[in-house]
């Protein structure tokens, strides 16, 4: 006995509202000492042809669905369709997912990876069988069912324990009391047991009522909320509830910090040095330009590297179509020329008067952009490379426009030969 | 509290001849000790001193645990001692060890009810109980070890505002999907089981509020024969279905190693050699818990010396099949000639973690070894010893599987050793406070031994003395298993 049962005696009082009401005959309730007993007791009640009956046991007694005649259940068949579901849901999803919805390529993994797929499918259909067959056992027994009249038995309580019975209801069209009494008699049942039941059940207090109502409106609260925001629109971002990443704790460009140099958070630069990209501010290495205008001249010194460098780069990317002298005449030209197709800009010679009046810059930006049907070749030839080749035709140009003055004086002996 | 009158001549049932059948169940029990004595614990109306204090403790030390969870969740992962290049430290040791711990539950229920063996029904009740306290502590580091542990439901396939799916060909995800099955799936088996004995302590319930609130629990279950048919199907195919499943969570769990590119993960032994592992530290964790468990509440006759021999040999089996998998591992290292598997395991066993290594192979390999002597598998101190030998050993064994891999990355420049912190130590051993809590409640509160089952396995009584049918009743225990 617990110490805290004296206290709660209302509870008990108010226990069992249907005492009072009158009540008739539910059933008859024999008691078994022994599961051998029961067996042979089950055999005899199912030959009779009784329909509405059923035996009690604590444990699964071996040998009672024969006795009782209980067919097999359908039970394995709902695990098996649930488990085949499980299983196409699971593909469908990774599927859908991955392979369609949200391509999205990870260490060379096709889309549709069926081995990737394998054990989100496999636990997948385990989980559908397992819960199928636990509710549906559930469901097939008519269980959670928290009232039954055997409740009220005086003799039941031990057949969940060490007794074993076996229950007749009125309701059996062969059910008759004093037969059943004679047959479990005959039977060697321990104890008989008629089993009440109120012919109309009490109702539920009226408080029951209000609180299931109002648990039930609370727990539609979050519902409606969730369907409100879905068919709603809203101009703020999303709550974040721990706010680190919107406000981390940094030190960011131009705040103070009361360490550092200058009480500034963002340190200088060494002396001398030059943090990279910053290269990229030098508008003539870069663009090729002198504020509005295209520069002149050359953002470096010349050298005879540079020249060489420079003739190589022109031979592979120029001197396909401006030839290898720049008169236009490269193979790529000569063959259009060959073709003689209408749509064809013959490359410029770098002789022509517009191009030796041009300046570097001018040279360097076509060369980085592109012109007509030239197409840029920025992104293929690096900034040092690109002058090198405006150097290389500045030489190009030179050499088809000297004059013997231009000729060192003791190689000139050479040309007259 | 019932006391054991049985003499100790009696209590022994480990014999090993083949011409008598050894009882599974000792001393003078029929249907109704059982239940009296099974139901006496759940009832005693007095808090056991010894049970209040190691109550106590357990709940401090989940107090604890919340309380640093709590902590790294507002700070950050920096809290732990993982660093580059040891990014999955002690969180992830403690998840694939208490994920193991969970395996012996189910295997004693769902493997070892195919292969009718009946010596179950007396530990698989606390057995999948232990399951589910474990799979709990499991579930928790993963959880906080993302990071951002708020969007930790990102792992799971919800349409969001961002577009965006789960990246189903990574392991890691998989893993959601094998742990949270098993947990949900164990416990709905754990509870299924104990459905019947709900029953049983709602119907000798004195207490009002006792009888609401197990009959509840109960479902209303009332023992008719006819749901017992549905209900023996639906065991059956729980267990049919939680076998293949307790086989692929720890598979699943190795995959998050193995299908990885890492010198000393990736290796095609280590499903079977996870399995093997998960079996052996769940059993050791049964039997640990199962000695002061049946020694407190007088459980020594239904929780007998064979059971724990049995298990005892089935710890001796896959601690040998974990050797194997360890002595494996170095020749496919050798034979498959890859240099940088090669150091991987040399550095296992010789480099800064060779302590971890040799803790985990002596507890793991050699002192099993002790349970070829009956001698020795049958002495309650012996065993106790071991069992938790075991337990620290497995730890160790992913200690050394994580820790020890990462710690020596391609190039030397990115060498690091990995250093627990304070919060690392303290979270473990609040995980072991959280489990002992939940354990500790399941002992008072719920049927510690699956009663139903254990009816079941009892030699049937004659049906009438002095009856003419009764010489043909079943007497032997090998009728009366269970289907």
């Amino acid at each position: 006995m617990n110490p805290m049962e004296d206290k709660l005696r209302w509870l008990e009082k108010a226990g069992d509202a249907d005492q009072e009401a009158p009540q008739e005959l539910h059933g008859l309730l024999a008691e078994f000492e022994t599961p051998e007993a029961l067996l042979e007791a089950c055999t005899k009640v199912r030959d009779a042809g009784y329909k509405k009956w059923d035996a009690l046991t604590p444990f699964p007694v071996h040998g009672i669905d024969e006795a009782m005649g209980i067919r097999m259940t359908i039970l394995p068949w709902l695990s098996l369709g649930a488990g085949l579901t499980g299983l196409m849901i699971a593909f469908a999803l990774q599927i859908f997912t991955n392979g369609i919805d949200y391509k999205f390529l990870i260490s060379g993994k096709p889309f549709i990876s069926v081995p990737a797929n394998i054990p989100v499918a496999f636990e997948l259909t385990v989980l559908l069988a397992a819960f199928t067959t636990f509710f549906g056992m559930m469901i097939l027994n008519f269980l959670p069912e928290l009232f039954h009249p055997l409740f009220r038995a005086k003799r039941f309580p031990r057949m969940t324990a060490d007794r074993f019975g076996i229950y007749i209801e009125s309701k059996d069209p062969l059910f008759n009391r004093q037969q059943a009494e004679l047959m479990f008699s005959r039977l060697g049942a321990s104890a008989l047991e008629p089993v009440l039941s109120p012919t109309k059940r009490a109702p539920l207090p009226g408080v029951i009522h209000g609180v299931g109502l109002t648990l039930t409106l609370v727990a539609l609260i979050p519902v409606a909320l969730a369907v409100k925001s879905r068919f709603s629109k809203s101009d703020q971002p999303r709550i974040h509830i721990i706010q680190d990443m919107d406000f981390q704790e940094k030190y960011k460009t131009q705040t103070a910090h009361p360490l550092l140099y200058q009480g500034a958070a963002s340190m200088q630069p060494v002396a001398g040095t030059i943090r990279r990209g910053d290269l990229r501010e030098d508008g003539h290495l870069y663009r090729g330009m002198a504020g509005d205008e295209f520069a002149r001249g050359f953002p470096m010194a010349l050298t005879q590297e540079m020249l060489v460098r420079g003739k190589q780069r022109f031979s592979i990317y120029c001197a396909v179509c401006h030839g290898a002298t720049g008169y236009g005449d490269g193979l790529v030209a000569q063959r259009a020329e060959a073709l003689a197709e209408g749509t064809w800009v013959p490359p410029l010679s770098l002789h022509e008067a517009v191009v030796l009046d041009q300046a570097e810059g001018q040279i360097f930006n076509t060369i980085t952009h592109g012109i007509r049907t030239m197409k840029p070749y920025g992104s293929q030839i690096d900034v040092q490379d690109r002058w090198a080749i405006v150097a290389y035709v500045r030489a190009l140009q030179r050499s088809q426009r000297a004059t013997l003055t231009d000729v060192p004086p003791d190689v000139r002996a050479q040309l007259s030969q | 509290m019932a006391t054991i009158t049985a003499g100790a001549a009696t209590l022994d049932n480990t014999g090993d001849d083949p011409r008598v059948r050894a009882p599974l169940i000792v001393g003078n029990n029929d249907y109704t000790t059982i239940t009296d004595r099974v139901c006496a614990v759940v009832e005693d109306p007095k808090v056991r001193k010894a049970w209040l204090i190691a109550f106590l403790t357990a709940v401090s030390l989940t107090g604890m645990l919340f309380a640093l969870v709590g902590y790294l969740i507002v700070t950050g992962v920096g809290v732990w001692g993982n660093q580059i290049p040891v990014a999955w430290g002690w969180p992830i040791v403690n998840f694939v060890f208490w994920v193991g711990i969970g395996h012996a539950g189910t295997l004693i229920s769902a493997i070892l009810y195919l292969f009718r063996q009946n010596w179950r029904t007396s530990i698989n009740r606390f057995a999948e109980a232990m399951t589910i306290f474990a799979v709990v502590c499991a579930g928790l580091f993963p959880g906080i070890h993302v990071g951002r542990a708020w969007l930790a439901y990102w792992l799971f396939p919800i349409p969001n505002q961002m577009l965006m799916w789960p990246q189903f060909r990574s392991p890691l995800l998989w893993d959601v999907f094998a742990v949270g099955t098993y947990a949900s799936v164990s416990t709905v088996f754990w509870y299924m089981g104990m459905i019947p004995d709900l029953a049983t302590i709602r119907d000798r319930a004195k207490h009002p509020v006792r009888r609401f609130v197990y009959g509840l629990l109960a479902v209303g279950w009332r023992g008719s024969a006819r749901h017992w048919h549905r209900y023996e199907r639906a065991y059956l195919l729980m267990a049919a279905l939680a076998t293949p499943l307790v086989l692929s969570v720890h598979t699943i769990v190795s995959f998050d190693f193995a299908v990885s590119q890492l010198p000393g993960w990736h290796t095609t032994i280590f499903p079977p050699y996870f399995v093997a592992g998960a079996i052996f530290s769940g059993f050791a964790m049964v039997v640990t818990l199962a000695i002061p468990a049946r020694a407190y509440f007088g459980m020594k006759d239904i929780i007998t010396m064979r059971h724990l021999e049995n298990m005892n040999k089935i710890i001796l089996a896959t601690g040998m099949m974990v050797g194997y998998a360890y002595a494996m591992e170095f020749f496919i290292a050798w034979y498959g000639g890859n240099e940088f598997e090669q150091f991987a395991f040399i550095n296992r066993a010789t480099g800064p973690y060779a302590w971890a290594y040799w803790i985990m192979v002596s507890c793991n390999v050699i002192s099993p070894q002790l349970f070829w002597f009956k001698k020795l598998r049958t002495s309650i101190p012996v065993m106790f010893v071991l069992a938790i030998f075991v337990n620290i050993g497995m730890w160790f064994e992913r200690f050394v599987i994580t820790i020890s891999t990462l710690n020596r990355d391609f190039l030397p420049s990115s060498w690091g050793y990995f250093r627990p912190t304070l919060v690392d130590i303290c979270m473990l051993i609040g995980s072991f406070g959280l489990f002992f809590t939940l354990f500790l409640l399941f002992l008072r509160f719920l049927p510690m031994i699956a009663m139903a089952e254990v009816k079941s396995i009892l030699p049937r009584p004659a049906a009438h003395p002095g009856n003419d049918h009764s010489s043909s009743s079943h007497t032997s225990p090998s009728h009366s298993e269970l289907h």
